[in-house]
């Protein structure tokens, strides 16, 4: 149980994906800017992750490995996230709509999304069991969820702050993204 | 052979045929039922998504008609029988629309222009030669006549003519494409019943427009004087036609001096100022015919 806890903590906090992996930072800046889709995204995110997750390990233990498959990994992994990101496109249509139209294109974009593709493939690498993988799918969800409601609000604030012209926009809003994978770097050794 | 090639292709294959079977599934569980009358409306749009209607494409225009009710004859270049389209399918009754047209503000040809402040040789556009010192024509105001609109037109409808944008008015449908294109901002869209229009853009004063285009417009204020309706008024040395106020009588072009006033479409003849007895062809005075 305590391994379990100190899987999620540290894929939530010390091995951030976007912000101490960089994975994932395209949908990171793309919808930040509102605080509402972030939360929307993150929870898309992590659900696929963990759905993902729960079919690839099986997929990989028991079909790839004794069939002597796993270069193929990749692109079954691929497979099996776009199949899910496409359940999770048609519920969103069907049940949130006004998220479905602010999420737009990322939405689909999880497919290529390699933080999703990461988490299912070092989970595989870091010889996790099902359960740890799983666990581990979640806290590197949670931690991308994390990171962009965090960065929505910095995101916010630094809209509406008076940056100097040349800073407006796009760079303004890179410079807070390393300030705010800095601070993460606080915890990094934390739970090593 | 066997192990190497037809296993992964038979693993892929009965992978993608269960995921394609839960998908199958999950699109009956999670279906949306949308208004098939939007798809219907969005087929009687002309698909060229200029976005004059308001909207941001004719999908949205469509969806706006179904869900809010909005007018029907927005669409202009669909005009009178895609609104009678939307009605039918909406089962409302037709609105009445007026055709738009475009009209190029800027009558400078070649004959009435003074020569190029400069030879351009960079990318032939018009708005990479405005970016460059205004552009090179004696005018800064005025047509650049590289084309951009005619590349945007999607019926063909615009031409150089001499130099100076032409809208082709048998073509013409009022989509506004070119008015977007056009980095002067001389098209405009307007009413196909606006006969009378200033084709001058040049806010110069008089004597630099003059200097620069014989068929400026000069600030005058001759025109403002003629008109009996109180359509027109002068600001920043150009004159401006109030169209709720116009009634096409032709009046302010008769006063013009420069010819900056014009009839944009040949509906108005128009008598030539006195000073200038021209226009042989043409001699009918002051006739107003209605199409």
């Amino acid at each position: 149980m305590k391994s379990m806890l100190v899987i999620l903590l540290s894929a939530m906090l010390v091995d951030n994906f976007v912000l101490s992996k960089f994975m994932g930072i395209c949908p990171f800046l793309g919808v930040s800017k509102k605080f509402d889709s972030a939360v929307g995204m993150g929870a898309a995110v992590t659900f696929v992750m963990a759905c993902a997750t729960l079919v690839t390990y099986p997929i990989y233990t028991l079909i790839l490995v004794p069939l002597e498959l796993e270069y193929l990994k990749t692109v079954a992994f691929i497979l099996i996230i776009a199949l899910f990101v496409q359940i999770v496109e048609m519920f969103l249509k069907k049940a949130v709509p006004p998220l479905y139209k602010t999420l737009g294109v990322f939405l689909p974009l999880i497919t290529t999304n390699c933080a999703v593709l990461g988490v299912t493939i070092l989970n595989i690498d870091s010889n996790y069991n099902l359960g740890q993988s799983i666990v581990n799918a979640l806290g590197a969800g949670l931690g991308f969820t994390l990171a962009l409601v965090i960065f929505s609000g910095v995101r916010q604030r630094v809209n509406a702050a008076d940056t100097p012209e040349m800073f407006k926009g796009v760079p303004a809003t890179l410079i807070a993204a390393s300030i705010v994978s800095v601070s993460f770097m606080g915890f990094s050794g934390m739970f090593s | 052979m066997f192990t190497t090639y037809i296993v992964p292709a038979l693993v892929f294959a009965a992978i993608g045929l269960l995921a394609g079977v839960l998908l199958t599934v999950c699109s009956k569980v999670f279906e949306v039922k949308t208004d098939e009358r939007i798809d219907k409306i969005n087929e009687a749009l002309p698909q060229i998504n200029c976005g004059s209607c308001g909207y941001s494409g004719c999908t949205a225009y469509a969806e706006a008609v179904v869900r809010h009710g909005v007018a029907t004859n927005l669409c202009n270049p669909g005009g009178k029988e895609t609104s009678a389209k939307i009605a039918e399918l909406l089962g409302v009754a037709a609105m009445e629309t007026v055709p738009k047209i475009a009209v190029v503000r800027c009558s400078g040809d070649c004959n009435a222009r003074s020569a190029d402040k400069f030879e351009f040789d960079g990318i032939q556009s018009c708005k990479a030669a405005k970016r460059f010192y205004n552009g090179h024509s004696a005018c800064a105001y005025g047509c650049l006549g590289y084309g951009d609109c005619v590349t945007v037109c999607a019926h063909d409808a615009v031409s150089i003519v001499d130099g100076v944008a032409k809208i082709d008015r048998s073509k013409c449908s009022g989509c506004g494409l070119c008015a977007k294109a056009c980095p002067n901002q001389l098209i405009v869209v307007h009413d196909i019943t606006n006969h009378v229009d200033v084709l001058c853009s040049s806010q110069d004063i008089g004597k630099n427009t003059r200097a620069a285009c014989k068929n400026g417009c000069i600030g005058c204020k001759k025109c403002e004087k003629v008109c009996e309706f109180g359509a027109i008024t002068v600001e920043n040395n150009l004159a401006h036609i109030d169209y709720s106020k116009c009634t096409s009588c032709g009046k302010c072009a008769e006063g013009c001096p420069t010819h900056a006033i014009q009839s944009c479409d040949g509906v108005i003849t128009v008598k030539p100022a006195a000073q200038k007895p021209t226009a042989p062809a043409a001699a009918k005075p002051e006739t107003k015919t209605e199409k």
